[in-house]
């Protein structure tokens, strides 16, 4: 089965948002991450972890190294967080409307 | 019916307000009313997974109000309440909003009626939260619901039960 995890509090940290930044250009490994930052291996090898296990890193096989890239589709539902909020009004919004077309309906 | 995105988001980065904007096919008074009839107001916030319910609803200046929001199985999941500090029917209705034992704090709601043609109207509803922190949280309420609704690993991973 395939778990949705919170994007939200993955991107909540500095460290995991700069990993996100610096994959976006380009697929890297997690020793070439890991070079970019002054945390220690197992520090990045976390984030690393928790941004795979919320599906916005992706892991890709080439030859013997393991390449970190990112979920194109992931990343732009978190670009895009207000959308669900804009549907639910909108959803609300629609339904008022036709209920408020029948009561004029059976009014007139 | 058109499936154009007729409801607008306005949430500027930082900021501790949003801009919800609507036009609707419908004269401003059948607006108006949709807003001020308890009757009318649970028929359309009630959706498949929600059945609102109206327990308290005084439409007037200094009035208040209280909704009760159940799931499929009737289970409470929600209540919200506020007061009414405004209300001129066909123009401006200004409360706040709050709900019941959420760690939201209040919000101040400003919803403002304007008739465009003898069948048209628009309603914009400016949203003022207690801090950018708060309002942000609550507009990823819906998408936290849709896509997390019994998974938080990200507790586990980061404070693994000992």
């Amino acid at each position: 089965m395939n778990l949705r995890r919170d994007v939200f509090q993955a991107i909540a940290d500095p460290t995991r948002r700069a990993i996100l930044l610096l994959v976006a250009s380009q697929a890297l490994t997690a020793g070439a991450i890991a070079a970019n930052f002054d945390t220690a291996r197992p520090t990045v090898s976390k984030h690393l972890q928790i941004l795979t296990e919320c599906e916005l890193l992706e892991q890709k096989q080439n030859g013997r190294e393991i390449y970190y890239q990112t979920n194109a589709q992931n990343m732009r539902a978190i670009a895009d967080f207000i959308e669900p909020f804009r549907q639910m009004w909108d959803d609300r919004f629609n339904k008022l409307e036709a209920v408020m077309q029948q009561y004029k309906n059976t009014k007139a | 019916m058109s499936m154009e995105r007729k409801t607008k988001i306005i949430a500027e980065d930082g900021k501790q307000d949003i801009l919800i904007t609507r036009e609707f096919d419908l004269p401003v008074e059948l607006l108006f009313r949709a807003h001020a009839d308890p009757e009318i107001l649970k028929q359309w916030m009630s959706n498949p997974y929600s059945t609102a319910k109206v327990l308290k609803f005084e439409a007037k200046k200094h009035g208040s109000y209280q909704l009760e929001s159940a799931d499929a199985q009737g289970n409470v999941v929600f209540r919200s309440n506020g007061v009414i500090h405004e209300f001129n029917p066909n123009d401006k209705i200004v409360r706040t909003f709050e709900m019941e034992g959420a760690a939201f704090g209040v919000q101040l709601e400003v919803y403002e009626f304007e008739q465009l043609s003898a069948d048209t109207s628009k309603l914009t509803m400016h949203v003022i939260y207690e801090s950018v922190a708060q309002r942000d949280q609550l507009l990823k309420l819906p998408f936290a619901q849709g896509i997390n609704l019994a998974h938080n690993c990200l507790q586990e991973i980061l404070n693994p039960s000992k």
